[in-house]
């Protein structure tokens, strides 16, 4: 569906449903340089089970307008805005990534809007590699690659999409290539580095709080992720094996489970 | 010790590498090295809500092996790898991914700009069967690039093409038939069964959908039927209206839109939601296991099938029998620089050449050969020939042949594996007695 936050179009996936305003809504927003798509095997089915499910392209990336927000600051707010945007109250929101840092600042900073917050492949900060930095602030689509490469565990280099037919890695490439590489991850990345209150914005959440961790996660380590988990209050934390920063692919049905398990506890769904 | 900083590199594996690893994990399957063969039609759910979720696309797995099955998946991801796809669907020949690409695509009333040279089969699709649902085509040579944008209409849905034609060797200007197409909005089908990705990966050159006989040179043992159709991902079908059934709410899938939800991976999605449940053209997973077996060494095959092409074009232009060669390497062939551009690491094992004598000295030859195979095939580790104007080509009239490029004198040859020498002798045998009729003519 699409509709206007501060003036300009939003794109976000309704995971095959129309918008219910009755039906309590679920916010997923993506990583650095990429799309609403990369939630597809979470999103539609708590569209089909009772939620208002949006996977939102943050602005100036996938279908979305505008230009890109500068800092993680201004995607919290904006995260807040769609809310609004779309008549609810309230939300329970699910990061990835540089989503995590997003959807951090946002709980902390609208603790009463925020009802649960699901954070996979999260951690405090996120620096950034200077020569990563610079290739994707420079147009590089090296700097594609070389996301792609460090995004997929080991086991994920081989592929074993859960959808058949699909190839991981080059359709993580062609979503973060969909746009201009230095307007999405390179503004992404800038950023990410720029980011430092994660962990003070983490002391302020009180809401319940889920970690999906993975072993061979290379750009969030599991020890970074742990760290995030300890400063929130009774945060649960769930850690894959085998499995890489893209775990909501790499592993999307385990991602799904221990999801569906924590949302469905903590902020249940309209019932039929 | 040096200090130079180490540049990054990105670390993904390479084709030799994907072609026998990609799409499999052995510690999800019981760690079994190769790949299971999951000979089974269908799936056990975990419950009423896992069924539903399957069936709702909400999560993936496998629910009946004309959809998808487990063994086929691990080649479509290794195909989709090789090409640098994001998604491809394996399909019961190369003649049914055409068939499906063609109907995931279009709609009675819709409107394809062809190439002329095509595989004979492909061309009866085109001018015959596709009418009959209503989808006509236009055929354009494949040489004439600005025919390509004339015969665009309000109502063309795509561009398809042999990126070398069967059986001519005429190459598609591909670069600058899929500007073209991108201009006009619409997307560019290449056939590259010819090539196999280690020969060109049409994605790099601006084709949208890749589809391959993976009965040929992908298998190389001419054991086993296979086809597929592969997305490259990159093709905007939400950037106008021509493709709603792509962009639109979808009812079959509770107003699922394709291309919102799954965007690089929408047509290969929409082909299998819609294609193999409503048409069915599946792959057994056995058939799919032998195309696997046959990928894992489809780069030391290529190199060996090349350089004997190359022998072959070399002993076939010098030899008194053959009036004319065509083949990409030969300097004075009308594509030599452009397939140089397409097709770097070979020109590939498809050789044309016409044989003094005409039709009776085709037909001798054909006849006489030993070694290499008379069959309608190619790209089987074994040499091929064939006569296609009384063959493959046979149910086309003479003016749809001149059309196609084909001539009476003319034999197609898929160079083999063999030792070259062996290939040579035994072509000596089938041009003796190709001279046999004339010289009794002659006295």
């Amino acid at each position: 569906m699409k509709f206007k936050v501060n003036g300009h179009e939003v794109f976000a996936s309704t995971g095959g449903r129309p918008f219910d305003k009755k039906k309590p809504l679920i916010i997923f927003v993506h990583g650095s340089g990429l799309t609403h798509m990369t939630w597809v095997l979470q999103t539609r089915y708590f569209a089909f089970h009772g939620y208002n499910s949006l996977a939102v392209d943050l602005p100036g990336h996938g279908l979305s307008s505008g230009e890109s927000l500068k800092s993680i600051e201004e995607m919290a707010d904006w995260v807040s805005d769609v809310i609004d945007a779309v008549g609810h109250k309230e939300a329970s929101l699910v990061g990835h990534s540089q989503g995590c840092l997003v959807t951090v600042e946002c709980t902390s900073r609208y603790p009463s809007k925020i009802k649960t917050l699901s954070l996979m492949g999260g951690a405090g900060a996120i620096p950034m590699n200077p020569e990563l930095l610079s290739l994707a602030e420079n147009n590089d689509p090296k700097a594609v690659d070389l996301m792609m490469d460090w995004a997929h565990g080991p086991a994920g280099h081989f592929g074993g999409h859960p959808v058949p037919g699909l190839y991981h890695i080059n359709t993580g490439t062609m979503l973060a290539k969909s746009r201009t590489i230095q307007n999405t991850l390179g503004v992404d990345f800038r950023a990410c580095d720029n980011y430092k209150n994660g962990f003070e914005a983490a002391k302020k959440i009180k809401c319940p709080t889920l970690s999906i961790l993975a072993t061979d996660d290379k750009m969030c380590p599991v020890k970074e992720g742990k760290k995030l988990a300890s400063l929130i209050d009774g945060s649960q934390v769930d850690i894959i094996d085998n499995c890489g920063h893209m775990m909501l692919l790499e592993e999307a049905d385990r991602v799904l489970t221990v999801l569906k398990k924590f949302i469905t506890t903590n902020y249940p769904p309209l019932s039929s | 010790m040096s200090d130079k900083k180490k540049e990054l590199k990105p670390n993904t594996y390479k084709f030799d590498t994907l072609s026998l690893h990609a799409g499999y994990q052995p510690h999800k399957n019981a760690g079994s090295r190769q790949v299971p063969i999951y000979q089974t039609t269908s799936y056990l759910f975990d419950d009423v809500d896992h069924a539903a979720a399957l069936f709702n696309l909400e999560r993936g797995g496998h629910i009946y092996s004309r959809i998808s099955n487990p063994t086929v998946g691990v080649l479509e991801e290794r195909v989709a790898s090789l090409e640098g796809g994001t998604a491809a669907l394996a399909t019961s020949s190369g003649m049914s991914a055409i068939f499906l690409t063609v109907m995931t695509l279009c709609e009675a009333g819709d409107h394809l700009v062809v190439s002329s040279q095509l595989y004979g089969g492909t061309v009866n699709l085109f001018r015959l069967t596709l009418p009959k649902f209503g989808i006509k085509c236009t055929f354009v040579k494949p040489r004439d690039t600005e025919g390509f944008k004339k015969a665009i209409q309000k109502n063309t849905k795509g561009i398809f093409g042999e990126l070398v034609g069967n059986p001519g060797n005429e190459i598609m200007n591909m670069p600058e038939i899929a500007k073209i197409a991108h201009d006009a909005g619409i997307p560019l089908m290449v056939d590259a069964t010819y090539q196999t990705p280690y020969l060109c990966k049409p994605f790099e050159h601006g084709a949208d959908i890749v589809i391959h006989s993976l009965t040929k040179w992908m298998a190389g043992h001419g054991s086993s039927m296979a086809g597929i159709l592969v997305e490259g991902g990159k093709f905007d079908w939400m950037q106008n209206d021509k493709f709603p059934t792509m962009t639109k709410p979808y009812e079959g899938y509770h107003g699922l839109s394709f291309a919102e939800e799954f965007g690089p991976t929408a047509f290969t999605m929409k082909a299998r939601a819609e294609g193999m449940r409503d048409f069915g053209p599946c792959l057994s997973p056995q058939n799919a296991w032998n195309v696997l077996q046959g990928i894992e060494t489809l780069s030391v095959r290529m190199k060996k099938h090349c350089s004997n092409a190359e022998e072959m074009v070399k002993y076939l232009s010098n030899h008194e029998s053959v009036a004319w060669v065509s083949h990409p390497s030969v300097p004075d062939h009308p594509d030599h620089e452009l397939a140089k551009k397409l097709l770097p690491n070979g020109r590939g094992s498809m050789i044309a050449f016409g044989i003094k004598g005409g039709k009776d000295a085709g037909v001798a030859f054909i006849n006489n050969v030993k070694l290499a195979s008379h069959l309608a095939n190619v790209g089987d580790t074994r040499t091929l020939v064939i006569h296609p104007a009384s063959g493959t080509h046979s149910q086309m009239d003479e003016a749809t042949l001149k059309f196609a490029g084909l001539s009476h004198d003319m034999i197609r040859l898929s160079v083999g594996i063999e030792d070259i020498d062996d290939i040579k002798n035994d072509f000596e045998i089938g041009f003796r007695a190709a001279r046999k009729p004339r010289l009794v003519s002659n006295q």
